[in-house]
């Protein structure tokens, strides 16, 4: 057995109030790091993590962890995600010294592969395990890489929102919209990538960006918790005078948003903004009352900050989050209870004053949803849907035409109707 | 063997039982009741025909036992029609005057009224009444015979009832299998109203409810004229039904129950009772609450009575219905249903009496009866129209016409 780790990992210190890594996993999740690292992410640290040398090599991550043994033969994890699994789960004391000093981490994986699939929820619990906050942006594969890519996928899915404060999920097929017939496929990697790369600069900038209107980190876990099969983002810019306008209208066409259909399908929808020193607040409310146009039946987290370097700009992320409910998942791991203490500790010190415009019950509402993440789970477990046994038999009528006043059907008995209980 | 010219007979296809009324009318023009079948029905559902050859059976048991009661020969008959399709409303109709004088001439009239008839429903409805309502000359309200009079518009006001067409017809044509001719089809509720209310009552506004096996079908007059009329395909059947459902018990015992036992008030003597069910041997097979029996009539009565009043004050006739309530069909049986009534339409109810015709007493005192009288009522007001009119040439024009047609 051998490990490489070819640069120590030191947490790099930096002048923002918390420490940021983002690691990249396999093939996708190193490549894409790539991307990352060339924009303006001043002050995290990247970390490589593969089974497969010649992708580490090509890196320029500043860390870059080497998993291999013997089993492997050098030939990477073949695809196999129990294969990554089981080699990150045996050098799992490296991957956890790898996340030690950081107050978030962002995991970026291509899941349906092996090493995506295999370590990420393994490195998800390491980094939990030293008390990191964990988001994960992963891809799902496209459709034509076959179902096995596919389950594989899902399955790594539900590890790692079982264990991970968040999930941001893009399924590559999505991308389709944005590509036609002429694009290569390198081009169309490249924009799934990119797409990728938007989310996580949103997520980025939202919580490095000082907020006038803050965000709280927590905010984003509890939004993604639980939802993410389906949750949608997308990242837009735009500049000039009439960017408020502009960029509602971009954020509708987006094609990640289903043409605005994500947002009104969505339940809980979270909304960046961010703008130079001329962001004025009739602006920020002409694009927040679009959006909530757009999602009547969301419950809205809004941020705003001032990036001094975006002049003339502005750029939103959205994040919209759709409650799905058989994507529940399946197996809590223990270490939940931990993080539960850890959070509400931690809570009143990260917290700066905020100033929300979502209403105070509902923060209230994600709070507690965020806090009892597990009772929560153990509840929804517990409860046994109902039957639909109680058929409503309509008797002489049935076969005739229903009477229906004001959409009641009144051919079934009106006590039954008004609930009136016979004991 | 009577000269039948002068015998009416009402006929109503209702979802419980057929009804036959034979009228004769005298003289004076009153009607005189003379004779009654009834056979319970079958193959009827909310006041509609779902099997024709069951409710063709029944109708000729009513239509035999009418004749022997009456010994008559019934020919022609009015025949009710209700079901849930059936609408009411209101139409205007304009004519200008353009007599030299400005005079307003009977021409004018038919004019004016073919005008209000001329309606646009979709083409499978047809209309069933085209009642006249007031006129209007230049605007003046309150007109109800503006011949002779001044003026440069003459406009009236129909109220007008119409209901699908086939739907419509299949009553008509299960009728006509029976060798019978149908004068003219009439709708239910309005029958009702004619053979209660008097003229005072019209006056003065009045609300007519019939709550039958399968329809409950209601009109309002006001200022002497129809005002509103509705069908609800809501009635005595969904009663038993869902005192079948609630009391877990067959149909036909549920009806028996109903009949037995109900109450649209729940009666608080009966709190806490119960009733044992026996078989034919006496034996007993199941206890019943008398208090859920009546709790789930009253809920169902209830809400019959609220739809009606929502109707009511949504159309805006509340305030017009001066003499108030009155109630028939089968359902008015029910015990208490006055006191139900009361609080919900806000109105004096009571069960009404069929003042407007004499004969046999047995017959006038039922709710049930009502609307077969009120038809036969509806036929005895349009012969003596017709035969008030006619000059002497067409009088024995008629006489020997109606002679060649009976040969």
């Amino acid at each position: 057995m051998k490990t490489k780790t070819e640069i120590p990992a030191t947490p790099l210190e930096t002048t923002q109030t918390r420490t940021i890594k983002i690691f990249g996993v396999g093939g996708a999740g190193v490549s894409l790091l790539e991307a990352l690292n060339g924009e303006d992410f001043a002050g995290a640290a990247f970390v490589a993590v593969n089974t497969d040398a010649p992708s580490l090599a090509a890196s320029s991550a500043t860390v870059k962890i080497h998993l291999e043994t013997k089993l492997l033969r050098g030939l990477g994890t073949g695809g196999d995600p129990e294969r990554g699994r089981a080699i990150a789960e045996e050098q799992f004391a490296i991957l956890k010294t790898a996340c030690e000093g950081a107050d978030v981490i962002l995991i970026v994986a291509g899941l349906g592969g092996g090493a995506g699939s295999g370590i990420s929820p393994v490195l998800a619990r390491a980094a939990k395990e030293t008390g990191a906050l964990v988001l994960a942006f992963v891809t799902l594969p496209f459709l034509c890489e076959g179902n096995r890519r596919q389950q594989q996928a899902q399955q790594s899915l539900e590890q790692l929102k079982s264990v991970a404060d968040g999930v941001i999920c893009l399924p590559s097929q999505k991308a389709f919209k944005l590509i036609d017939e002429n694009t290569s496929v390198l081009d169309t990697f490249r924009i799934t990538g990119g797409l990728l790369v938007e989310g996580v600069r949103g997520v980025w900038q939202l919580l490095t960006r000082p907020g006038l209107i803050q965000i709280h980190f927590n905010d984003l876990c509890a939004l993604v918790r639980d939802r993410h099969s389906e949750s949608a983002f997308a990242f837009v810019e735009a500049s000039g005078a009439g960017r408020s306008r502009e960029i509602v209208e971009k954020l509708i066409a987006h094609p990640l948003l289903d043409e605005g259909r994500a947002l009104a399908e969505s339940d809980a929808v979270l909304v960046s903004l961010m703008g130079g020193k001329d962001l004025t607040m009739a602006e920020v409310n002409r694009v927040m009352e679009q959006i909530g146009r757009h999602c009547e039946h969301a419950q809205i987290i809004m941020g705003a900050a001032v990036d001094v370097a975006m002049k003339n700009k502005l750029s939103v992320t959205v994040i919209a989050a759709k409650q799905n409910s058989n994507a529940e998942p399946m197996n809590v791991s223990g270490d939940s209870t931990e993080q539960v203490s850890r959070n509400s500790i931690a809570r009143p010190a990260r917290c700066v004053s905020q100033p929300q415009t979502a209403a105070l019950e509902q923060r209230e509402q994600l709070l507690k949803q965020h806090a009892s993440g597990r009772g929560r789970k153990a509840a929804s477990k517990m409860r046994q849907t109902q039957l639909p046994l109680a058929i409503i038999s309509k008797g002489r009528f049935d076969k005739s035409e229903p009477t229906i006043h004001k959409g009641e059907d009144l051919d079934i008995p009106t006590y039954y109707r008004r609930g009136v209980v016979l004991n | 063997m009577f000269d039948d010219s002068n015998i009416i007979v009402g006929l109503e296809i209702g979802t419980s039982k057929v009804c036959v009324v034979v009228g004769e009318q005298n003289a004076e023009g009153g009607l005189n009741i003379v004779g009654v079948g009834q056979s319970p029905a079958r193959g009827v559902r909310k006041g509609e025909i779902v099997d024709a050859a069951q409710a063709e059976e029944c109708v000729r048991n009513a239509i035999v036992e009418a004749e022997q009661m009456a010994d008559v020969e019934i020919r022609n008959v009015y025949l009710g029609v209700t079901g849930g399709h059936i609408r009411g409303f209101n139409n205007r109709g304009v004519h200008p005057v353009v007599s030299a004088d400005r005079e307003i001439s009977e021409d004018d009239v038919q004019d004016v009224i073919k005008n209000a008839k001329a309606i646009n429903l979709p083409a499978e409805n047809t209309v069933v009444h085209a009642v006249r309502q007031h006129f209007f000359v230049d605007g003046q309200d309150g007109i109800t015979n503006p011949v002779g009079m001044l003026g440069a518009r003459l406009e009236v006001d129909v109220h007008v009832v119409h209901g699908i067409t086939n739907r419509l017809q299949n009553a008509v044509r299960l009728v006509k299998g029976l060798q019978l001719e149908v004068d003219e089809i009439v709708f239910n509720g309005l029958a009702s109203s004619l053979a209660l209310l008097t003229n005072e009552q019209k006056e003065l506004g009045a609300l007519v409810i019939d709550i039958g096996g399968g329809t409950t079908d209601y009109v309002v007059y006001a200022d002497g004229v129809i005002k509103y009329t509705g069908a609800l395909a809501l009635g005595g059947d969904h009663v038993s039904n869902d005192l079948g459902h609630g009391l877990k018990v067959p149909l036909s015992r549920a009806e028996k129950l109903k009949l037995e036992h109900g109450s649209a008030l729940v009666d608080e003597a009966m709190k806490g009772r119960t009733l044992t069910i026996t078989n034919e041997l006496g034996m007993p097979l199941k206890t019943i609450n008398v208090e859920h029996l009546q709790r789930i009539m009253s809920l169902r009565l209830e809400e019959i009575f609220q739809i009606v009043a929502q109707d009511l004050e949504q159309a805006g006739l509340a305030d017009y219905l001066r003499a108030g309530v009155f109630l028939c069909g089968g359902c008015a049986r029910a015990p208490q249903i006055a006191k139900l009534a009361e609080p919900i339409l806000q109105m004096p109810v009571s069960l009404g009496q069929t003042n407007s015709v004499s004969g046999l007493k047995s017959a006038l005192d039922q709710p049930e009866f009502v609307t077969a009288i009120g038809l036969a009522k509806f036929g005895s007001l349009k012969t003596r129209k017709r035969e008030g009119k006619p000059s002497l040439a067409q009088g024995i024009k008629g006489v020997f016409g109606k002679l060649l047609q009976r040969s």
